[in-house]
């Protein structure tokens, strides 16, 4: 057991690439540390440099607070579970897993009461004597657990180890994982591009966005105090509706396109740095279950929407709509495709499955004032104080 | 699915099947007429209409090849010489297909160009030369000139088919191993080189045959007979006066059989071999 801490580690390829810049970062013993980010962002290197699979080019990597920035992957006691498992074909699933302990030179006797144990723990006990080729994905990605799990490493490093199960397999692997991982107790990094995966698994979560780290905090700090643009448009699905507007000129309320939305004393208390905003452009966040449908009892502002599409999902109803207000993109926030369907003044809402709306028509949302988030346009920045 | 009408993707595959067929039969009637001629007595060899079947069914022409020949002699040379070759190319060869396919180094494509270059080098054009760099060695005649110059020719295309059977294994494999506490040179003999097997294989059986059936150095560098290879050893069988065809089709008979055996053992090798090189090089 370790704790792993980088400070300042920075990672520049021969090429001139700046991958990973200034990354201080600290993850205590048996917390689970995700890495999430879209692709390119840095977090496999970054994660590699721990592994010491990759050299850091300045900055201090501890594990168990001794300096390891030299050290081999050996000398490092990490484990580490690659996204396409890397298993060794020609071995039985019993020899995969034994096969760093064969090295440590354990006794046999050992080795197989281990990776009996380990086995177990990962219900691999029938499969032991098959080679990787006749396991199904979700066995092959156990077996790469338990490789890494059976050595009781300091450090346990996992790079997208579930993107490659198809989706129902993930979420049940993602539980999976967590057990595991909360049973072990040890210092893990997870990298994924998958938010999702993120918030539900990670004790703190690391948003990377070229090579910089954005934000480290707990799933629902993340979630509920993004520090900019991009961690809000990152975090959460669907995504954040952000548009641009306009603070009144008393600060007082918001204009989103031509809709006004006062905001309450409540909020301005929370945003105190919304004042210096007066007569500026800035932009505001909304998350799509902070806009519940007016049902005349509603307490937030009105924010009125043209109704495009009904998704009912059973438990809520997804209405996306339409306002007349420019949407805010954080850059890289979001994919290619997306960017290149999503329409000017675009929104999602996520509405009781009770609420009647109809495609064409309009709808009005009571606007959760106390979930609101603000931004500078400039520095991308939040609005706190 | 069972009732699914004939229609044009069935006719295509039938089409196949047809043509695969006349290809096998194209290759495979001169083999049996290869076969068939060496059990027929040599009165026989000559009938017109010909015998399709031999008949009577002779071995006279094995032991001749095998009793008034030398042939046994070239056959050990011919395997001596091949096995040693082949041994010496597949370790060069798996090295350099390691270092040239996964290790960062400078020069590499040069390298692998210039080795494409040799390997297509016409053997006619240096034949000269190495008769009489042999013959300063005093390798002339010998097993180990023979060996030397095959491993040399073959080298070449070992190398090209194991770096690129090697470029297919995933680095997250010598990646694992590290981190596993494995060395590289335990990474390369315990991960890499089983993974690389049906490469290695393939590399093997193309060189084997190659050394097997080369003819023009064998002829010029082992003229002596107890140094013959089978190549030369059959084609100096025929006279001024005579040429004993029946021999002849014994010998090349028991010529073609390690080949044969070395095939269908490796036969499933030599076709992931070939194609996942090919895919991913």
């Amino acid at each position: 057991m370790a704790t792993v801490d980088l400070q300042q580690v920075n990672k520049v390829y021969e090429n001139g690439f700046h991958a990973v810049k200034d990354l201080t970062l600290d993850v205590a013993e048996g917390e689970f540390m995700v890495l999430v980010g879209p692709s390119g962002c840095g977090k496999t290197t970054a994660l590699r440099m721990v592994a010491g699979l990759e050299d850091i080019t300045s900055g201090t990597l501890r594990i168990g607070g001794k300096v390891v920035n030299d050290e081999t992957p050996k000398e490092r006691d990490i484990a580490m579970v690659f996204q396409n498992y890397a298993l060794y074909p020609h071995m039985t699933v019993a020899e995969n897993i034994g096969f760093a302990l064969k090295l440590r030179k354990t006794p046999k006797a050992d080795i197989t009461a281990k990776v009996k144990d380990t086995a177990e723990i990962l219900g691999l006990t029938e499969w032991l004597d098959r080679k990787p080729g006749q396991l199904s994905g979700g066995q092959r990605q156990r077996v790469a657990m338990g490789r890494a799990i059976v050595r009781e490493p300091s450090v346990f490093l996992m790079d997208e180890p579930l993107s490659n199960l198809d989706a129902k397999l993930r979420v049940q692997m993602r539980a999976e994982v967590q057990r595991i991982q909360r049973r072990i107790n040890v210092a893990t990094f997870y990298v994924t591009h998958d938010q999702v995966e993120a918030m539900t698994m990670g004790d703190r979560v690391a948003v990377m966005r070229a090579g910089v780290l954005q934000q480290v905090a707990h799933p629902q700090r993340l979630y509920d105090h993004p520090d900019n643009l991009f961690v809000a448009a990152f975090i959460g699905s669907p995504a954040m509706n952000l548009y641009e507007a306009s603070m009144t000129e008393d600060a007082g309320a918001v204009k989103i396109g031509s809709q006004e939305l006062p905001l309450p004393v409540l909020c301005r208390e929370d945003h105190p740095g919304l004042a210096r905003y007066a007569n500026k452009k800035i932009a505001v966040g909304l998350r799509p279950e902070h806009l519940p449908a007016a049902t005349g009892t509603g307490t937030g502002p009105p924010l009125t929407g043209n109704v495009d599409l009904i998704e009912a999902l059973g438990s809520e109803l997804v209405v996306h709509f339409t306002i007349d207000a420019r949407r805010v993109r954080a850059e890289g926030a979001t994919s290619d495709d997306e960017d290149a369907t999503a329409h000017h003044g675009e929104g999602v809402a996520r509405v009781d499955p009770a609420t009647k709306v109809k495609v064409g028509e309009k709808i009005t949302f009571a606007v959760n004032t106390v979930g609101m988030q603000f931004f500078d346009l400039e520095t991308e920045q939040a609005i706190w104080d | 699915m069972r009732n699914r009408k004939r229609t044009g993707w069935h006719r295509v595959i039938n089409g196949l099947n047809i043509s695969a067929f006349v290809v096998v039969l194209f290759v495979g009637l001169p083999l049996y007429w290869l076969i068939a001629s060496s059990f027929k007595t040599a009165s026989n060899l000559g009938d017109s209409p010909p015998q399709y079947f031999p008949n009577p069914i002779s071995v006279q022409n094995y032991h001749d090849a095998f009793v008034t020949y030398d042939f046994g002699i070239y056959f050990r040379n011919s395997l001596i010489i091949s096995i040693v070759a082949t041994a010496l190319v597949l370790t060069v060869g798996t090295m350099a297909g390691y270092a040239l396919g996964r290790l960062p180094m400078r020069g590499k494509f040069s390298l692998m160009v210039t080795l494409l270059i040799i390997s297509v080098f016409p053997a006619i054009a240096v034949v000269a030369p190495l008769y009489l760099l042999l013959r300063d060695l005093g390798w002339l005649n010998s097993y180990q000139g023979l060996i030397l110059v095959y491993t040399a020719f073959n080298l070449p295309f070992a190398i090209w088919i194991l770096r690129n059977y090697m470029l297919g294994i995933p680095k997250e494999m010598e990646e694992t191993s590290r981190i596993d506490g494995a060395g590289p040179i335990r990474t390369v003999w315990t991960i890499i080189l089983p993974m690389a097997l049906p490469g290695v294989f393939t590399a093997g059986i193309f060189c084997f045959t190659a050394c097997w059936t080369e003819f023009l150095f064998a002829l010029t560098f082992n003229s002596a007979n107890n140094y013959r290879t089978i190549p030369v050893g059959i084609a100096e069988f025929g006279t001024v006066f005579t040429v004993p065809y029946g021999t002849i089709f014994a010998a090349s008979v028991v010529a073609v059989v390690p080949i044969g055996i070395l095939v269908f053992i490796f036969r499933k090798f030599v076709i992931s071999g070939l194609t996942s090189g090919a895919v991913k090089g």
